[in-house]
């Protein structure tokens, strides 16, 4: 009875699994598909890779992309483990409210009251406008991240160097900043991701002045789909497992964190 | 104490006024631009303008008439066009549908990896994430390649659907194909927070239950479910608000009659440039998002008193 009933739900399961994996498996094999169309498989080729790497538009958005992810991820890991820790130390009312909302709402209102506020500013749509944009929403993610991790922390080891004493300083640096630090690194990594991967925000606050590889897709795949868009979707499947790979070995935990 | 103080402004400081400045502002400039006055060429008529008699900036108000600051307009279109409600309305069906299938196909999925064994649960959560943590755009275009007409699951479905003699079908750019790749980009967000609760629960009720005679279905709908509740409702939270605010999705997979509040948004900001009228619009859905939070969590209280 109870193994019967396990098997039917394993099987319901695995079902779930192929459909989470199956359609990213098929962007992936038609990346080598040697037709135009997304139809049938004709045969292997290296050529949308080609095409791909001397395709000057698609590298500069990557350039931007790359330029906002680093900018984001250093600023937004500054300011969202201050974040943290204020959140972790002392009762606040408004800060939290800050560091939250962004998250729990729908995309598209950050990303048009900030389109309004730019340009009421009469600030040129571009990097400066998408990065600013980007840290705002990406706070959020690496202060839970950072608390979580001070909650999980043993706070008498803080006493101890104290009572040995440390100044105040002193135990933060060399006792809770080394205790957090696969926090802070998992928050880090978590607000790359997040830039390098937004679509709604960056849509309305990038206006003519900086395509970046999400933006590149969508108007690639709004128009035509070409093999190209499959190509660089490869590419950037890789780079976030590579990144994941790399989160693991440097903040272990760090993954489990982000769930 | 002073030592403190000053200590608790150089922490939260920082954040606080970045949020401030880069949140919160935008934010009420958008809801004081829902009573404001589109400009001559779109977007929103400035505050201050160059005067052409004298040429000298002047503040745009007329101090005896605040009617010619302030208007109601905006508010007043969204409720006399049903065109709106209605859209609305299709908005939160497409996102309740989503919910519920996400639902559906995450409970039993979440059941498994927690009573797997140990050593096995992070590797089947991770299976979970991965999918979620490649490009949105690249898991919305994936469904573009599955369901085209000239994609062999279009041609096998249309070939079945000819034998019964059904004419064929249009997969992409269909209602059915917004729902799918709704539930598709959302599915993880149904797992996890399902997966973080059931994880926690005492197997011990489980056979307990049994012992005294409970039948598998007992077991699940007396036991299981109402423990499960909380992690339910934040899964249908974090489902259902993004998909509420979508335009990606429906952009691209929906074809004309697919589209969602979120397009009607982006339509407002970025063609028709009628930016009050788009204000008013995304108003409309932060108070929608909002209560729909303060009612999950009344539901959310009261499913805890019942559990006791």
């Amino acid at each position: 009875m109870h193994a019967k009933q396990s098997k039917w739900l394993w099987g319901a399961a695995g079902l779930v699994y192929l459909f989470l994996y199956l359609p990213l498996i098929i962007v992936v094999v038609y990346s080598f598909n040697d037709s135009k169309l997304n139809a049938e498989w004709v045969g292997f080729t290296f050529k949308w890779y080609e095409i791909l790497f001397n395709d000057a538009q698609m590298l500069t958005a990557a350039r931007n992309t790359l330029i906002i992810g680093l900018v984001t991820s250093l600023c937004a890991t500054v300011l969202g483990t201050l974040a943290g820790l204020a959140m972790y130390k002392y009762k606040l009312r408004l800060l939290p409210v800050l560091v939250l909302t962004p998250i729990a709402i729908p995309e598209i209102l950050m990303g048009v009251s900030l389109l309004i506020f730019f340009v009421m500013l009469n600030m040129t749509l571009g990097l400066v406008s998408v990065a600013l944009a980007h840290i705002a929403f990406c706070i959020g993610f690496v202060a839970i991240v950072v608390r979580s991790r001070l909650q999980g922390m043993d706070e008498s080891l803080v006493e101890a160097a104290r009572d040995l004493g440390a100044t105040p300083i002193q135990a933060f640096r060399l006792v809770t900043l080394p205790l957090i630090m696969p926090g802070i690194i998992a928050g880090a990594l978590m607000a790359f991701t997040l830039s390098i991967d937004d679509f709604v925000i960056t849509f309305f606050t990038a206006g003519a002045g900086a395509s970046t590889l999400p933006l590149q897709i969508y108007s690639m795949i709004r128009i035509a789909v070409t093999p190209e868009v499959n190509a660089i979707s490869t590419l950037l499947m890789l780079l976030t497992l590579a990144l994941i790979i790399i989160a693991s070995k440097v903040a272990p935990g760090a993954i489990k964190a982000q769930s | 104490m002073r030592n403190n103080r000053l200590g608790r402004w150089l922490i939260s400081g920082p954040p606080l006024l970045y949020l401030l400045l880069f949140f919160a502002i935008p934010s009420a400039i958008m809801a004081f631009a829902a009573f404001r006055f589109p400009g001559d060429y779109g977007g929103l008529l400035p505050l201050m303008d160059v005067n052409p008699d004298t040429g000298k900036t002047e503040l745009l108000i007329n101090a005896g008439n605040y009617a010619d600051f302030l208007t109601l307009e905006n508010f007043t279109r969204f409720f006399q066009e049903p065109v709106f409600f209605e859209l609305f309305l299709k908005s939160f069906w497409y996102a309740g549908l989503t919910t519920v299938i996400c639902l559906v196909l995450a409970y039993p999925l979440a059941w498994l990896i927690a009573r797997s064994p140990k050593k096995h649960r992070d590797l089947l959560v991770l299976l979970v994430i991965l999918p979620f943590w490649s490009n949105f755009l690249i898991r919305v275009y994936s469904w573009m390649i599955i369901l085209g007409p000239q994609g062999y699951f279009a041609k096998t479905i249309n070939a079945i659907l000819g034998v019964v003699g059904v004419g064929p079908v249009q997969l992409l750019f269909s209602h059915f194909a917004v729902i799918l790749v709704l539930v598709y980009v959302h599915l993880p967000f149904m797992v996890l927070p399902l997966y973080a609760n059931l994880e926690k629960h005492d197997m011990n009720l489980l056979d307990a239950a049994q012992d005294l005679g409970a039948s598998a279905w007992q077991r699940f709908w007396r036991i299981t479910w109402p423990l499960s509740l909380p992690g339910v409702w934040a899964g249908a939270a974090l489902v259902f608000i993004p998909a509420l605010g979508m335009f990606a999705v429906p952009d691209l997979v929906g074809g004309t009659d697919g589209i969602m509040i979120g397009n009607l948004i982006k339509q407002q900001f970025l063609d028709s440039r009628d930016w009050p009228f788009g204000a008013v619009l995304s108003i409309m859905l932060t108070l929608a998002v909002l209560a729909l939070a303060g009612l999950a969590t009344l539901i959310g209280r009261g499913g805890k008193r019942n559990a006791l």
